[in-house]
């Protein structure tokens, strides 16, 4: 079977989007609509944990901003459906376009520093966005939030809510692989080993990390305005500090800088949560303890620790043949 | 060999036989009634929280978890003051838990959150606490019905009227700058001004302000008769506090909100919470024997005074157990269910007389102009000092004219110039 994995990628690889697409297709079939609506939130959140993803994993910047991006979208959607009066696709449209623009506005006051100071820079910047959406209240709806009507018809099903989500998410996910792979891609990487490097061969860092942002704020924004969908509800909560801080956790225990990562570490943290919230009302403990476990264990993240697993498996193949 | 269309014909058929049939009978006397109960217990108003679970559950522990012939089974779920925990506990306590209603929640923002997902799938769901005015004003939901709440400008109108004939002539008001602050401040601001009184100043603050002098320091040049204030938890605490060591006590009184001193805030105290004012539609400390009932048994169960929250929600747990032994228990009925809530006349609570809800699904009923004094233990309660008989959420305004107003934000307050 890992000689067959060797030999053929390319028939590994389809043959396992074949499987993933089995199963997310079975899916409605067999869940009930809770936990269907689970698996919905799991297929947006690794949206949302991917866009963090092409930052974090491939560009060598970590940021804290990326929850203000994807609740600003949730805002726009929600606003423009109610004061604009606005067509649902027309008013996710609008959220996606203003968490571009937010994020675009982001990358420019943030793309010239790295390290700790870009971290702390978007955390500053997410925090605006919070207490802007806190305190216009006239507009936001301040801490009460701003209720929408938005699964109506079709959509209230949420057989056809989870169809949508999931071919948004797949999309996202082709859309992101593809970006990363591309050369602009691998010259993101290169800027995350060594910027110096990059910019002595000639290439524009600051345009490239410009450029990275916006494709992960768009990513983020589209996760966002989703989820205004899922939620048909926003507040506060939804910009705050700790939504950027779940999507990065995503990110880091599935496994930075392998994007299909996003999707365990959502799928493990929010089950995790819900799961462990059941038993106890203590379940923080729980979720911190997991998460020291695999920072200690498998710093790399889930899919990071199985890929350099199975590249060692292979390697002492190919040297002891 | 069945065919697909077959078996969807049997199936329904079935299904037609048995909702028609002998085991829906078999099936009520069986089955119990399922009651999602949500409340934040960790997080900020984790203390609150505990408190509106212990005031729901004294009440089944007294009277029993039977109606009808069916037990009752509650499962708690903690929303973490978190709109988005709600929504998601609520999904869970719907979906999978298939409980038959909701009740709970303590900050507007959970309860908005619940209340927008129950407007989609019909789930009746109770709120003791969930404050926000719209929610049956504006933006009513019909299966949404505030059995046992209250709205803020509902409580302070008569608060407001009290102050004009107790001599009041100008007062300045300080409150938490979001949703239940405004509305608490606009019902106050509205009557008071149309009576003549006049509003010097409002000062809004983020919430957990740690830090009054600012404020206080204004207060003390305004010449104010009264200073109006609006705080909740561990904001009211620290507002008395600074408020006393500025020296303001003793000089201008302090009117309030319930919250300024509810109990779970004035039992952490010392003296300062002594002599506020406050409007609500229950006083720990009130004569009636329903209420010196309900005060002494959880006093005995869990050694303190109640605070609004475990006292809505004991008064909630009676109202709904009226309804659903009003229609044999039937909770699957939904519709029945809702009327028999709106047609309950609530008796010997520690709401005092008698509480009904008006046709938004809000109750009317006495509100209590209430002192904080010491009882002969030295304990602080609150007692009441003028009742407003039958106050409803619209005061003595036409509630169709009243609904045209804006809601009450920090640009409306409603204030007559």
């Amino acid at each position: 079977m890992t000689d067959g994995e060797r030999r053929h990628p390319a028939w590994v690889s389809w043959a396992s989007s074949v499987g993933v697409l089995a199963v997310l297709a079975t899916l409605p079939f067999v869940l009930k609509s809770y936990h269907l609506g689970i698996a919905t939130q799991i297929l947006i959140f690794a949206i949302l944990a991917m866009s963090i993803d092409v930052l974090a994993g491939f560009s060598g910047r970590t940021p804290l901003c990326h929850g203000a991006i994807f609740g600003t979208a949730t805002y726009f959607v929600i606003y423009s459906v109610n004061i604009w009066d606005l067509p649902l696709p027309a008013a996710l449209l609008v959220g996606v376009a203003a968490a571009t623009v937010l994020s675009a506005v982001f990358a420019i006051l943030a793309v010239r520093v790295s390290g700790v100071y870009f971290l702390l820079l978007t955390l500053a910047l997410g925090l605006v966005v919070w207490g802007v959406c806190l305190r216009w209240s006239q507009v936001t709806g301040g801490e009460n939030g701003l209720r929408g009507d938005l699964r109506r018809g079709a959509l209230a099903d949420i057989k056809v809510f989870y169809a949508i989500a999931a071919a948004t998410s797949l999309f996202a996910y082709i859309a992101m692989r593809r970006f990363v792979n591309s050369p602009f891609g691998l010259t993101l990487r290169g800027i995350r080993d060594s910027e110096s490097r990059m910019a002595s061969l000639g290439y524009n860092v600051t345009l490239h990390v410009f450029l990275a942002f916006v494709v992960s704020g768009f990513f983020a924004g589209l996760a966002g305005s989703i989820y205004a969908v899922f939620n048909n509800y926003v507040s506060p909560s939804a910009v705050a500090l700790p939504q950027s801080v779940q999507g990065l956790l995503m990110a880091i225990v599935g496994g930075i800088g392998t994007l299909v990562g996003s999707y365990v570490g959502a799928a493990l943290i929010i089950m995790l949560e819900l799961f462990v919230s059941a038993f106890t009302e203590r379940w923080q403990i729980v979720l911190g303890s997991v998460f020291v476990a695999i920072m200690l264990f498998a710093p790399e993240g889930i899919v990071g620790k199985i890929n350099q697993l199975t590249r060692r498996h292979s390697q002492s193949k190919n040297t002891n043949p | 060999m069945i065919n697909r269309r077959k078996l969807l014909q049997t199936s329904s058929a079935v299904a037609a036989v048995s909702s028609l049939g002998f085991p829906a009978v078999v099936r009520a006397q069986k089955a119990p009634i399922k009651i999602g109960l949500m409340a934040p217990l960790t997080g900020v108003l984790a203390a609150g929280g505990k408190e509106l679970v212990e005031g729901f559950e004294l009440w089944w522990e007294r009277n029993g978890k039977e109606i009808a012939g069916r037990k009752i089974e509650i499962t708690v779920e903690d929303d973490a003051s978190n709109p988005d925990t709600a929504l998601q506990k609520a999904r869970r306590l719907v979906e999978q838990t298939n409980v038959h209603f909701l009740i709970g929640n303590i900050t507007a923002n959970t309860g908005l959150a619940v209340a927008n997902y129950v407007k989609g799938n019909g789930v009746p769901y109770f709120i003791p606490v969930i404050a926000a005015d719209d929610l049956t004003q504006r933006n009513r939901i019909p299966n949404v019905l505030r059995i046992a709440g209250y709205t803020g400008s509902q409580m302070t109108r008569p608060l407001a009227d009290w102050s004009l004939k107790a001599g009041y002539k100008k007062v300045a008001t300080v409150s938490q700058d979001y949703a239940y602050g405004h509305e608490m401040c606009g019902g106050f601001c509205q009557t008071f001004t149309e009576g003549g009184g006049q509003i010097v100043q409002q000062f809004w603050h983020p919430l957990n302000n740690s830090d009054f002098s600012p404020y206080l320091g204004q207060l003390q040049g305004l010449g104010v008769d009264a200073i109006f204030g609006m705080e909740t938890g561990a904001d009211a605490s620290r507002f008395l506090q600074q408020y006393t060591s500025f020296g303001l006590k003793g000089k201008i009184p302090l009117i309030g909100a319930m919250n300024v001193a509810d109990q779970s805030v004035i039992r952490t105290l010392g003296d300062e919470p002594m002599d506020v004012v406050s409007c609500a539609m229950f006083a720990e400390g009130g004569q009636d024997e329903a209420t010196k009932a309900f005060v002494a048994g959880y006093e005995e169960r869990y050694q303190k005074l109640p605070s609004v929250f475990g006292t809505t929600h004991y008064s909630g747990a009676k109202w709904l157990t009226e309804a659903l032994t009003a229609i044999g228990g039937n909770v699957e009925d939904r519709e029945a269910l809702l009327k028999a809530v709106r047609g309950i006349e609530l008796k010997g609570t520690p709401l005092g007389s008698v509480v009904k809800l008006d046709p938004y699904g809000h109750p009317v009923y006495n509100v209590f102009i209430r002192k904080v004094v010491k009882r002969a233990d030295g304990k602080k309660w609150n007692v009441p000092i003028a009742t407003y008989e039958n106050v409803s959420q619209f005061w003595k305004y036409d509630p169709e004219t009243y609904m045209k107003q804006p809601s009450y934000s920090r640009t409306f307050q409603g204030i007559k110039s």
